[in-house]
């Protein structure tokens, strides 16, 4: 018998159990117990409820009460008050302007977005095979199973129009169909969650917050083209989600929803996980197949393409995670329904990873065509602080910078494209006007060196090359010509790598060259970084009206470079400076400034070293 | 699992469970629990109306709480709401009552009145 009358769903997406969701968990069930009403309330922790940056979230029905930021000190009240008499704790809800909003519905974050693929996360326990099934899960397999043919099934893919959602955009269908008519004794249904790019945790927090619904896509898609393996190729970083996928595979298999026969169709399905060892190139479908196999992960040329010789040799679909928990929402509702979405060319909703300087980050499904100004400051919030919106990073590594011209650009993969970014797997870094684009384009070319696999020499030799122009510019020996070079060498990887790494990895580097090359200009002529943030090209300084002579500048510095008395006041030696920050950052009375470009006497002590061993060569 | 027959079995089951967030729900019930209306014995009224519930495995009835009404000297007050119908508040609750209400008003659709102590909104 059931006395529950309150859901409380915690939401332990890996965000909020490092913020101590599980703790908070915990707390409950002691608090709970002591007021003896444990046997009324079920605790439910779910995934990624999406505005990771409110965590710890947790959500209260039946009244569908939002709280945010809620710490282990804020339960005993959350019970006494809210559990026991009633009285929602309105301190713990979201305020905006003035006005408390209590209801997760109501809550500003949400309003624009439209799931689809998230439809579950953070409202169902994602352990639990039966609230999944409560929300309409596995009745699209049942249908298709019994009712419909391979070939229907792709048709009706084909109608909603449904791309590859991992970043290229390829029309799922087209893969399903080759898979389809190549005729083989085996196939394989391969998912990709070697999702890799810094800033992405999109297909982690699907994989952790609805596990099922990716594995009836893919039994969906196996039953369309006839393959009787699945592989979940899941990279080792991600535990919880390993965790979760094979909990839901285990469960299945229990009910008979997976394994022999099933829904009595006579279709046959097996799925197992691999864990991937955390290499970017992985992601790439031949080496991920490679991976798969034992073998070293190293993409090969194209063609044969998977589809026709993938995994072992045979034919072979590999599909985003993303896109596979799309499958079972367009069979329940209709591909003219997800067609509905989106634009003319990218149909449907796409899930992206907001981070960066805006204040709502976290994990939003939206339409495909929404504008870049609605995804940035409608659904997150705006820029923190008195910060201006500078530029916005697409698509990671691969991906390219738009700036504040394209906030009316309609997120859809040719829009994207024709502007020099890319939809990539849904990773959006916002970045305020405090950062430097020479510097992020070369942080993601810094990483895309350390994640070439090193096959193919373009990507081996000339990211390493584009690197090294990059470090020289941003550190004050930057050369006429040093543009035009990084857009030769951009543009002649993109041309000649093997796999897709290569091919994009110039992408943050000419698109920021595209559209801030009066920063690049800056640093190569005026030696100067006007955000002070490439180390090389700023220094700090000391105002004398404004230093007490207090002397904790000179305590602090690491090296000793800081001299002067209370009388005289202190200055820093320009020369022996580390730019540590030290003495800015503990200055009382705040008189250290960043001033952009080196300072004279580090410029005349690097004239002196450059002519030294002109003259030792001699 | 062998048919479809099968898997709606279990959605409806597994429905039931989850109807707190939001499902089906044909009548609200809403009880005072301010302080008053606990000195009163709200909370015993609350769990009667859960335990009676639960026995009848009325489906497609929710409880839950709300913070004082204003109408202490009636406490432990009660609120019926039913979609497309006026408010009935009850009044002067304890757990026989509530059997009673359960039975007449929730399964019968008949307001009992002699318990009723406000209408509308």
């Amino acid at each position: 018998m059931s006395l529950k009358r309150i859901d409380l769903l915690i939401c332990c997406g890996s965000g909020c159990v490092s913020a101590g969701a599980l703790k908070i968990k915990e707390r409950f069930h002691e608090v709970l117990a002591e007021h003896n009403i444990a046997n009324e309330v079920n605790i439910i922790e779910t995934g990624c409820m999406g505005p990771c940056d409110y965590g710890p979230v947790m959500v209260i029905y039946p009244e569908g009460i939002f709280y945010k930021k809620v710490t282990v000190d804020d339960v005993a009240e959350i019970v006494a008050e809210h559990f026991v008499k009633g009285r929602p704790v309105s301190r713990l809800m979201l305020q905006d302007e003035e006005k408390t909003i209590a209801a997760k519905k109501d809550v500003p974050f949400y309003q624009k977005q439209v799931k689809v693929a998230l439809e579950n996360c953070g409202y169902i326990n994602p352990e639990s095979l039966d609230e999944y099934i409560a929300t309409g899960g596995y009745e699209a397999l049942g249908t298709v199973l019994t009712e419909m043919k391979p070939q229907d099934v792709i048709n009706v893919i084909k109608d909603s129009g449904l791309r590859g959602r991992g970043g290229g955009g390829f029309p799922t269908h087209i893969k399903w169909q080759m898979v389809h008519d190549n005729k083989s004794d085996e196939k394989y249904i391969i998912c990709n969650g070697d999702e890799g790019d810094p800033g992405a945790f999109m297909d982690r927090s699907l994989l952790e917050g609805d596990p099922h619904r990716v594995l009836e896509g893919m039994m969906i898609a196996a039953y369309a083209m006839g393959a009787t393996n699945g592989f979940f190729y899941i990279r080792a970083e991600y535990p919880l989600a390993i965790k979760r996928i094979k909990m839901a595979i285990q469960q299945a298999k229990e009910v008979g929803l997976m394994g022999k026969d099933v829904f009595g169709s006579g279709f046959c399905f097996d799925a197992e996980v691999r864990t991937g060892a955390g290499a970017f190139v992985c992601g790439e479908e031949m080496a991920l197949i490679h991976s798969i196999e034992g073998q070293r992960g190293n993409p090969t040329p194209k063609p044969p393409y998977p589809a026709v010789q993938g995994l072992w040799g045979k034919p072979t679909v590999v599909n985003n995670v993303e896109t596979l928990g799309n499958i079972s929402t367009i069979f329940r509702k209709g591909a003219q329904w997800f067609a509905s979405m989106g634009t003319e060319k990218s149909k449907g909703t796409k899930v992206f990873a907001l981070t960066g300087d805006i204040k709502n980050t976290g994990l939003v499904e939206v339409p495909m065509g929404i504008t870049l100004r609605e995804l940035i400051f409608d659904v997150g919030g705006g820029m923190i602080g008195d910060h201006k919106f500078k530029a916005v990073q697409l698509g990671g590594p691969s991906g390219g910078c738009l700036t504040v011209d394209h906030l009316d650009t309609g997120v859809d993969y040719e829009s994207l494209k024709e502007r020099g970014a890319m939809m990539g797997s849904g990773g959006v870094i916002v970045m305020n006007d405090d950062k430097c684009m020479v510097n992020v384009a070369k942080f993601f070319m810094d990483f895309c060196v350390e994640e070439s696999c090193g096959k193919c020499s373009p990507c081996r030799i000339g990211l390493k090359q584009m690197l090294e122009i990059l470090e020289r510019i941003t550190s004050g020996y930057g050369r006429e010509g040093d543009i035009e070079e990084l857009q030769r060498l951009g543009e002649s990887i993109s041309k000649l790598s093997l796999c897709g790494l290569g091919q994009t990895a110039p992408n943050p580097v000419l698109s920021t060259i595209r559209y801030f090359r009066d920063e690049y200009e800056a640093h190569i002529r005026d030696k100067s970084c006007s955000n002070k943030v490439c180390l090389d090209l700023m220094h700090f300084n000391i105002d004398k009206d404004r230093c007490i002579g207090c002397s904790l500048c000179a305590r602090k510095c690491p090296v000793t470079c800081i001299t002067g008395s209370r009388e005289e006041k202190y200055t820093i030696n320009q020369v022996d400076c580390v730019k540590c920050g030290n003495c800015f950052d503990v200055c009382p009375v705040k008189a250290i400034d960043k001033v952009p470009g080196i300072h004279p006497a580090v410029a005349a002590n690097r004239e002196a070293l450059k002519k030294a061993a002109h003259n030792h060569e001699d | 699992m062998k048919t479809l027959a099968d898997l709606k079995k279990i959605r409806e089951k597994a429905q039931e469970d989850m109807k707190l967030r939001g499902g089906n729900v044909r009548i609200k019930i809403v009880v005072g629990m301010g302080t008053s209306g606990i000195a009163m014995g709200a909370r015993e009224v609350m769990k009667t109306f859960l335990e009676e519930i639960a026995a009848r495995n009325l489906t497609d009835v929710m409880v839950t709480q709300t913070g004082e009404k204003g109408l202490s000297s009636m406490e432990p007050v009660v609120d019926l709401i039913e979609e497309g119908k006026p408010k009935v508040t009850y009044g002067n609750m304890n757990p026989d009552k509530v059997k009673k209400v359960v039975v007449e008003h929730i399964v019968n659709g008949r307001v009992v009145s002699d318990y009723v102590v406000a209408t509308g909104n």
